[in-house]
């Protein structure tokens, strides 16, 4: 008991986040890194650092074994995987631990056993909490389908059971068009997956996505309430508020209530985030994934909470019990988040490798600019592309929103272009301030949008 | 006889297969034409394909599949 150092197995923002948390803590920091980011922020404000690899992160973030003997060759004693690279990795957490090393996070067998879509659906299934109205595995023909149809209704998905991405999936409003398509999404499925599965979803119109934020020590769960993040581009979330604006109260109690006893079901450790669809035109919610790591957008839960969330899961997964009981965690205000990334949204989001020559940061109250850059840094080419996230904090969604509008026109990041210009595009559309988006409202936004 | 290069038009990391599974896009010896794709270069997790500005025969790829490499950088030998 009781981490005295802990290795960093991440890198970019969400390192410079860990270091923080664990220097708060009084705990020593080792931050790896590759060829690529000797010169990093992270690497800076560490206490130790080791290289572990060449740039491409299969050589180093994503190398098992770099990492495991690291961490043993420095002498740390637990390991924080962050989000991305092997955060969700069951073998990685078994690595860990069997180097007699504690890993920030879930047991692999919970990490797989949540990551499998099917297995998740029948934990979910399990406690009643509800899932997407569909098959329960796939479907073998078109017989097998019929009860189904007429039981959860058109229109209905026909997904891939071997795809991901979005690939494959086709939406279809009635029996005629689903006997005539469902044979084809399975054909095209077997050439792109060499698995001709398919099974059926019903289909969400305007759907939202919602998610809830929780901690469990592996004995209790507590909830951290809500948050929104329909805007996606691409599946990829650029911009997230807590708590979900469409959500009414009642609503909210009820939703949050049952993600913290499915979370207490499998006996959860660690932060996690459980996803949901909702339909804000029924208040329905549908339990989509649990992911078994701390998220890009936990800040926005930090702030509407007033909880350090990865110091949180640090204390839980060292063996600490929560040591708080629900009804101390109170929501206070509106959160916003958008993600800037190396992007440039007037060239078709090109990424935007380089240095950045000039950086100017927003401060004030309720301001926060979780980041790892600093001027004359150079952004490699070979990780994701987000810089940072300019997190806001006010009593009221009005309130947080024009305080976005202020910290972005102050935030000043030259040398590369950043995808800063398409928050403030956003902010200027009527449906983002009202708060009526869905998760495919920014694809379809950007499809009829000049943005500059 | 004289040489050209096809150069790479982004930091990145060089592939010389459009999937792990599948074989190379060019391999020496092969004649490419302007257009042709030889390669795709990951920058920031997204797949830019390189496409051949000349025509030719390939001499030799002067880095190794999964190389990091930086804008401008030759990537392959060309021969007429």
């Amino acid at each position: 008991m009781g981490i005295e150092s802990l290795l960093v197995a991440n890198r970019g923002e969400i390192a410079v986040r860990i270091i923080r948390a664990a220097r708060d803590m009084g705990i020593r920091t080792i931050q790896v890194y590759s060829e690529a980011d000797v010169d990093s922020l992270p690497v800076q404000l560490a206490d130790d650092s080791v290289l572990i690899g060449k740039p491409p992160s299969t050589k180093s973030y994503l190398n098992i074994e770099s990492l495991i003997s690291a961490a043993l060759d420095i002498g740390a004693d637990a390991v924080h995987p962050g989000y991305g690279f092997l955060a969700e990795n069951g073998d990685f957490a078994d690595a860990v631990e069997a180097a007699g090393l504690v890993f920030v996070g879930p047991s692999g067998e919970t990490i797989r056993r949540l990551g499998d879509k099917v297995t998740a659906r029948s934990s979910a299934d399990a406690i009643g909490l509800a899932t997407v109205p569909g098959s329960a595995g796939r479907i073998d023909n078109l017989e097998e389908a019929k009860p189904i149809l007429e039981e959860i209704g058109f229109p209905v998905l026909i997904k891939a059971a071997a795809g991901g991405g979005g690939r494959g999936i086709r939406v279809v409003c009635n029996q005629e068009e689903f006997d005539r398509l469902a044979p084809q999404a399975s054909t095209e499925a077997l050439t792109a997956f060499g698995d001709g599965g398919i099974y059926i979803e019903s289909y969400i119109h305007n759907a939202r996505h919602v998610e809830v934020q929780v901690i469990g020590d592996g004995e209790s769960v507590l909830h951290f309430y809500d948050r929104e993040c329909s805007l996606q581009r691409r599946r990829q979330k650029i911009w997230e508020e807590a708590p979900a604006s469409c959500v009414p109260d009642d609503v909210r109690m009820r939703l949050c209530d049952e993600a913290r006893n499915f979370a207490s079901s499998v006996g959860y450790r660690g932060a996690g985030t459980l996803e949901f669809l909702y339909d804000s035109s029924t208040h329905e919610f549908y339990f989509l994934e649990m992911n078994t790591r701390i998220q890009v957008e936990h800040p926005v839960t930090e702030c509407v909470t007033g909880v350090d969330l990865v110091r949180e899961s640090i204390r839980v997964c060292d063996g600490n019990s929560l040591g708080r009981s629900q009804d101390e965690i109170v929501l206070k205000g509106h959160s916003i988040e958008c993600r800037i990334n190396a992007e440039d949204p007037a060239n078709g989001f090109m990424p935007q490798p380089g240095t950045i020559t000039e950086l100017k940061i927003p401060g004030g109250p309720g301001v926060r600019f979780d980041s790892m850059l600093y001027p004359g840094y150079t952004v490699p080419p070979y990780y994701d592309s987000m810089l940072g996230k300019l997190i806001v904090w006010d009593e009221d969604r009005p309130s947080a929103l024009n305080r976005m509008r202020g910290a972005l026109d102050e935030l000043d990041i030259s040398g590369i272009k950043t995808t800063k210009s398409l928050h403030q595009a956003l902010l200027k559309d009527i449906n983002v301030v009202e708060g009526n988006v869905h998760t495919t409202f920014l694809d379809d936004w950007l499809s009829k949008a000049n943005i500059q | 006889m004289s040489n050209q290069q096809i150069v790479s038009p982004l930091p990145g990391i060089f592939y010389r297969r459009p999937a792990p599974d599948q074989p190379p896009f060019k391999e020496v010896g092969d004649a490419v034409s302007v257009g042709n794709v030889i390669g795709l270069i990951e920058v920031m997790k997204s797949f830019h394909e390189v496409k051949s500005d000349k025509a030719g025969t390939i001499a030799q790829f002067l880095v190794d599949n999964e190389d990091a490499v930086m804008a401008g950088q030759p990537l392959v030998d060309l021969n007429d």
